[in-house]
């Protein structure tokens, strides 16, 4: 929680310089030294933390990728493939940055799922939520663009697929296909302005998170519990308790990353991307990247027309839409009470959710054909619900359990709970303040 | 953690039985999903985390390569210098490499010239182009070797995707390519059409039959370290020198890789350990 004023006491005589001049030490120390966290976080607090040394491997490592990579048709899928043979630790470059992806991705969705599990959307975070999805809107654009630029046939063919959704939009859709392919179909002016996009995106994605860090810096972490920060007993500094915290969970998350890395590089990706771009040669499925499957799947889950929307321009607009709930999520969830811990039904509803966005992704991997397409129109239905009638009218039904009266209490209690069973019974939470 | 535990259940009981219903029967004589046979999983010596390439093993699949597969399949990545992977020495890569005729040029004179090649030199293709390898070979040109093994890959299904994390399966390819190679000389089922000009095999990936003809058989091929001369044999050894072409930086990848994993772990545990010290009188 901001403190309004700042605890910095600059000791030596250069930092006194520098803080008349310019306080970066002032800022670093109130930020990540003395800025007060709640004491108690878990482990799903650590994946901010994840997600920026993520973006930062990502940036260094497509750095040196791009000093060796050609964004010519005719070349690309050579260079990538003399980083992979010739360049010095090319293949560790380029496995890290392919699986990098990826697991930025499994980390901005735990992130995510944290989110909406310990409502962190709600006010006054509202602004805070919506800068990171704007920075997961980045990611996936990021992401796309920078599957297409191996020059594979998964590349070529998903780019053809997912640049051709625009043209579904009436009047305009034709123009801005035109414009994001330089042409009319995907060729070398695509790949060229990709490529240029494809690096600018991750800067722009890093300013968005130097303003998501600024807000979270104004209203202070959530925490499991939901109650705001009371008194200082509900704090800890941040440096040492959540940079050691932090650390730990970087450590397990890369341990993982180093998993797929180094002994399973090709596991998340499609072997056809091995095979260099042919437009006279369409593959027998046209997937892609797993991250992107369950709006690929609500995408195809639309088979019918409804009115004067036919059914393409209908699955575009679902899949869109599917991302633009999570835009309105602070104001569609109506519940007084932010975390999952204290309301039953939510919880029981999260999961289910949680579960449907899988079916999804599993879903849009398979063929849309016979019972796929009928699970999926079901899963895209729940996805819906699950945002515009569970979120609204669940709030303003369900009887969340008691809260504690502040953090510090939460924390008390449940150590008691854990010393021992009996412990647990005798202050039982009724019978305390 | 008991909700947990329960939604996780139930998740795998839904997804377990839309696969179920997705599998639907295939009528064997006009089936709709390839390969009608799933590739036989053979053990091989860089799977795993500690595996390795077996330089014998490469070396003949290397010879197979030679005097079979590239007379119509290039493998235009790979460099002769690259085969310092088998074992081979300077001066026998550079024998190896001058056994072939690179066409080069042009020279000061304007003209282009063939002369031997160098250990700098990549594998010469067959064809001219691509379009002289489709019309050699009926239409379609065959595929460039140099990826083969990473290029080619069966989908393994619910729930053996999720097995395949913890057994670090990664040999989808080349099980593909020896059951392919050792999947000719079956019979198709009764009725199943067969265009005209293709082979059958159970084992390809899109279709019921192949332009490729079976093109191994046994004794085809000279080893001369006892191995035996059988088209199992020379599928097993071409499919693992397929996986050292796609992926010659394998072994490498695999050490180093070993070594990062002990370090995450031991650093993971000072720094566990020096968080729970830090967190010690702080109840959270």
């Amino acid at each position: 929680m901001s403190e309004g004023h700042s605890t910095y006491t600059p000791k030596t005589g250069i930092e006194r310089w520098f803080d008349a001049r310019m306080p970066l030490p002032r800022l670093v120390y109130d930020s990540f030294v003395a800025y007060p966290v709640p004491r108690n976080l878990n482990y799903m607090w650590t994946f901010g933390g994840i997600l920026a040394i993520m973006l930062v491997s990502q940036i260094l490592t497509g750095i040196v990728l791009a000093m060796h990579y050609t964004s010519d048709t005719n070349l690309a899928f050579d260079s990538v493939e003399k980083i992979m043979r010739d360049v010095n630790s090319g293949w560790l470059l380029r496995y890290l940055h392919s699986n990098g992806a990826s697991f930025f991705f499994v980390a901005v969705y735990i992130h995510i799922f944290r989110g909406l599990f310990y409502g962190s959307y709600k006010a006054p975070r509202e602004l805070l939520w919506i800068l990171g999805c704007i920075i997961y809107l980045l990611m996936m654009a990021t992401g796309f663009m920078g599957y297409v630029l191996p020059w594979g046939q998964m590349s070529f063919w998903g780019a053809t697929v997912i640049t051709g959704f625009f043209s579904a939009i009436p009047l305009v859709g034709n123009w801005i296909q035109q414009l994001l392919l330089g042409g009319f179909a995907v060729d070398d002016p695509t790949l060229n302005r990709f490529f240029a996009l494809h690096y600018l995106l991750p800067f722009m994605i890093a300013g968005v998170v130097v303003l998501h860090i600024w807000a979270l810096h104004v209203v202070g972490q959530s925490n499991p519990t939901g109650i705001e920060v009371k008194s200082k007993t509900d704090t800890v500094a941040f440096t040492p308790y959540a940079t050691i915290k932090d650390a730990f969970g970087m450590i397990v998350f890369l341990f993982v990353f180093a998993y797929f890395v180094f002994y399973l590089p090709n596991y998340l990706g499609h072997p056809d991307n091995y095979t260099v771009a042919n437009p006279l040669k369409t593959p027998a499925h046209i997937v892609p990247e797993w991250y992107f499957l369950p709006f690929y799947a609500i995408l195809r889950a639309i088979t019918f027309n409804i009115g004067p929307i036919n059914s393409k321009l209908g699955g575009v607009l679902c899949m869109f839409g599917a991302i633009a709930m999570l835009f309105l999520v602070p104001w569609l969830d109506t519940s007084k009470v932010r975390s999952a811990v204290y309301r039953p039904w939510y919880k029981l509803f999260f999961w289910l959710f949680v579960a449907d966005a899988i079916l999804l992704g599993w879903l849009g991997s398979q063929p849309a054909e016979g019972s796929y397409v009928f699970m999926a129109q079901m899963a895209t239905l729940f996805y819906f619900a699950f945002f515009l009638v569970v979120m609204p009218v669940l709030g303003l039904i369900e009887t969340p359990r008691r809260l504690p009266n502040s953090i510090t209490e939460a924390v008390l209690e449940k150590k008691k709970g854990g010393s021992g069973h009996l412990a647990g019974m005798t202050a039982a939470p009724e019978t305390k303040g | 953690m008991k909700k947990i535990l329960t939604s996780l259940a139930l998740l795998g009981l839904m997804v377990a039985g839309t696969a179920a219903i997705a599998a639907e029967e295939q009528n064997p004589a006009a089936p709709t999903h390839f390969p009608i046979n799933e590739p036989k999983e053979m053990s091989w010596s860089f799977a795993g985390p500690f595996g390795t390439y077996d330089k014998a093993q490469l070396q003949r699949g290397l010879k197979v390569y030679k005097e079979v597969c590239s007379a119509c399949h290039s493998m235009n990545l790979v460099a002769f210098r690259t085969l310092e992977g088998l074992g081979y020495s300077d001066a026998q890569i550079k024998t190896l490499a001058a056994g072939y005729t690179i066409h080069d040029g042009p020279n000061d004179a304007g003209d282009m010239f063939d002369r031997p090649g160098k250990p700098s030199d990549h594998f010469p293709a067959p064809f001219p182009n691509e379009q002289a390898a489709a019309a050699a070979n009926g239409g379609a040109a065959p595929p460039d070797m140099s990826l083969l093994a990473k290029a080619r890959g069966v989908e393994r299904g619910f729930p053996r995707f999720i097995f395949d994390i913890f057994t670090q399966y990664a040999q989808g390819g080349p099980d593909y390519i020896h059951s392919l190679l050792t999947g000719y000389d079956q019979t198709p089922p009764a009725g199943m059409v067969i265009p005209e000009g293709t082979h059958y095999n159970p084992y390809f990936l899109s279709g019921v039959s192949l332009k490729m003809p079976k093109p191994l058989s046994d004794g085809q091929v000279t080893y001369d370290d006892g191995s035996p001369q059988t088209v199992d044999q020379y599928a097993r050894d071409v499919a693992a020198f397929l996986m050292f072409a796609a992926e010659p930086h394998l072994e490498e990848r695999k050490k180093t890789g070993f070594r990062v994993m002990v370090f995450l772990l031991l650093f993971g545990a000072l720094v566990y350990m020096t968080k729970r010290r830090v967190w010690a009188d702080v109840a959270h």
